[in-house]
């Protein structure tokens, strides 16, 4: 059941609040459902803090262990913080060939971030991610919803730079 | 719109005929694609269609926007038909003078053709450059040429006229053994004959079986199935009815990468577009059989595009393989008989239904049918979606498809087959692609990533 009311939580509005009970309701009987309603909660919120899967787990009458397991098993999910702007840089092989490690690193020494991490103020989280399936431009960087293709390490920042 | 009956296809295929032959009006491509979007293919296509309209010539001109054309390397793309004109690597700076020229006085615009590596020559027509030139496109014979968010012009091509003849000419068995016939095996890596699968789900009693697309493409250098999906949709749809009609179930469930937005949101169209028509839902074209598919995203796990990982994740568990036996045709989704086929095997179906599985057969070597795609890139000229017959030499996809190696270096190996595959050196590059044939050299086929690289590549990283 989906509790009466919503624990605080700093990062969770209540507008998100009504957007993540409309979630749960909606996949409520549905058999399997739980990495659906993780991966949309997580697209409101921007990552899943400990309440949120408390919160999911009595919405859909499914221990929070259970839950907290898939949560933990998937890359998608993350329970700390993201920052504003995901970077997602490919380490396929067609990205390596054609030097996405020179990329990388010039990301993690700008903004001094290690993959997997975020930066301080918030603004960049960056992630290495499996093929990303555009290898016809690579190497490809995919930041929020766009992809970057042909992305030189001297280019990469001018185009981060964008992102406020 | 009503629900369609066989001769309402008829209709909307004969309808279309026109259109689909490019005789009624002049048609412009635009590729639209992951890859030609993140070059700027949107923006051509604004472009263009602004500047049809400034000229007075939109009842003539009609723009469609298609799913990968497979020429990534040189996008945006743009097609002319008639003529099958090839413009590549344009901007909306071209467009100007390419609808003058082109559209308004049917003169091709010189510079903004293909240009051959070898001869230096610019080449107008598509199917001229050799990159085409070398292809037998089956898995992917609507790419580039169709509306991938239209159903009826999948129509216009024949869609759905092979799951008709499987859902009223054809009995269950009847289906396996074409299946059987054509040699078809597994696209996903394995290479497991499709009709003996078929056939072993087909014989597990019980009701409530299910069929699913294997759609979780992971390989790296692998993008053939983002492509096929992306660009026609409608033909996964379709062999999973098929697939569907064969083992008799009501029930199907696409696991997409949560990585490929575009195709989601394409599959996510064709699926409504299929209910609407009732190619898809209850009593599919009037002939009493009921079935649905649902798309499920998965959440970013490498193993999950393993079989039972893959079903325990649609089940929302962690998403483990487990060991088999029980096999899935027994014992797979909630325990229930269940198919697991990947999206290139089902993209195959429709025209084994409609040609025969025979006709299927009649390329391709002793144990390997038909015809593979390949996801070509790293360190060679033609980076792109290449689709051949089975035992086409590697040389021949590196050199006359590919053109070769950029800068003047030398060719080291190509991998195939991901991480679990192997690299194929120099002295085995007349190796025919084939399953065993690849293996016999240190590699797998995999699901089609073949990754060219040079001399300067290190292979131990
Ligand atoms: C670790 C692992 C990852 C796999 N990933 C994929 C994949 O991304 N796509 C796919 O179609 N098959 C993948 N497979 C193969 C599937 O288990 C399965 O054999 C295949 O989807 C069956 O479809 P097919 O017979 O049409 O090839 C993978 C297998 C393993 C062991
Ligand atoms: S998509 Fe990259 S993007 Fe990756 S290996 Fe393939 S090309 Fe990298
Ligand atoms: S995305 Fe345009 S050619 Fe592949």
């Amino acid at each position: 059941m989906i509790p009466d009311t919503p624990p605080e939580h700093p990062d969770i509005t209540p507008e998100m609040w009504t957007d993540i009970n409309a979630v749960i309701t909606a996949n409520h009987r549905r058999p399997g459902a739980v990495i659906t309603v993780l991966r949309e909660c997580q697209d409101v919120v921007g990552y899943l803090p400990v309440e949120l899967i408390d919160y999911i787990s009595d919405g859909l009458d499914i221990s929070s262990s259970e839950v907290f397991g898939v949560a933990s098993f998937y890359a998608l999910f993350s329970m700390k913080p993201k920052g504003r702007h995901l970077i997602r840089v490919c380490t396929g092989t067609a990205c390596y060939v054609k030097g996405i490690k020179e990329v990388m690193s010039r990301i993690s020494n700008t903004y001094k971030i290690k993959e997997g991490g975020t930066t301080e103020d918030r603004r960049f989280s960056l992630e290495g991610v499996r093929c990303l399936g555009a290898c016809g431009l690579a190497p490809v960087m995919v930041v929020d919803r766009d992809t970057h293709g042909a992305i030189s390490s001297d280019a990469v920042i001018d185009v981060l730079h964008k992102y406020e | 719109m009503a629900k369609l009956s066989v001769n309402d296809l008829e209709k909307i295929k004969t309808e279309s005929a026109p259109a689909i032959a490019f005789q009624d009006r002049t048609y412009c491509l635009i590729c639209g694609g992951t890859g030609c979007h993140a070059t700027g293919s949107i923006a051509v296509k604004i472009a263009l269609e602004q500047e049809i309209a400034a000229k007075g010539i939109a009842d003539r001109v009609k723009v469609v926007e298609t799913g990968c054309n497979g020429f990534c390397a040189l996008g945006p793309l743009l097609v002319v038909h008639p003529g099958d004109i090839f413009y590549q690597k344009l901007t909306g700076d071209d467009i100007p003078e390419l609808v003058e020229s082109q559209l308004v006085k049917g003169q091709t615009v010189e510079r903004l053709l293909y240009k051959d590596p070898v001869s230096k020559k610019r080449i107008a027509c598509q199917n001229d450059i050799p990159f085409f030139a070398h292809q037998m496109p089956r898995a992917l014979r609507n790419k580039g040429l169709i509306n991938p968010e239209d159903i009826n012009d999948y129509i216009g091509r024949d869609g759905y006229f092979g799951a008709a003849r499987a859902l009223f000419e054809m009995t269950p068995e009847e289906i396996t053994e074409q299946m059987k016939i054509s040699g078809l095996r597994g696209r996903g890596g394995a290479g497991f004959p499709t009709g003996v699968k078929w056939d072993f789900a087909r014989k597990s009693g019980g009701a409530d079986k299910f069929v699913l697309c294997n759609a979780d493409e992971g390989d790296p250098g692998a993008f053939m199935d983002r492509s096929i999906l992306e660009a026609d949709p409608h033909a996964v749809l379709e062999g999973m009815v098929v697939a569907a009609k064969a083992i008799a179930s009501n029930q199907g469930y696409i696991y997409v990468r949560t990585e490929y937005p575009l195709a989601v949101r394409r599959l996510g169209i064709a699926i409504d577009q299929a209910k609407e028509y009732g190619l898809l839902g209850e009593d599919i074209l009037g002939s009493g059989f009921d079935f649905n598919i649902d798309i499920y995203q998965g959440a970013g796990a490498f193993v999950c595009g393993e079989e039972t990982a893959l079903m325990r994740s649609i089940e929302g568990r962690r998403g483990m393989p487990r060991p088999r036996p029980p096999f899935p045709a027994h014992k797979g989704l909630w325990d229930r008989p269940t198919i697991l086929n990947n999206v290139e095997t089902f993209a195959n179906v429709p025209q084994i239904m409609l040609q025969g599985g025979a006709w299927y057969a009649s390329v391709g070597t002793e144990t390997s049918k038909g015809t593979k795609v390949f996801a070509l890139s790293g360190d060679v000229n033609n980076i792109g979606l290449v689709e051949v017959p089975m035992g086409t030499p590697l040389r021949q996809i590196v050199y006359d498809i590919g053109g070769g190696i950029p800068k003047k270096k030398k060719f080291k190996a190509v991998q195939l087959g991901g991480p679990s595959g192997g690299c194929i050196p120099e002295q085995f590059i007349d190796t025919p692609v084939d399953f065993e044939a690849i293996v016999k050299v240190g590699a797998i086929m995999g699901s089609g990533g073949a990754i060219v690289m040079d001399e300067n590549t290190c292979m131990v990283d």
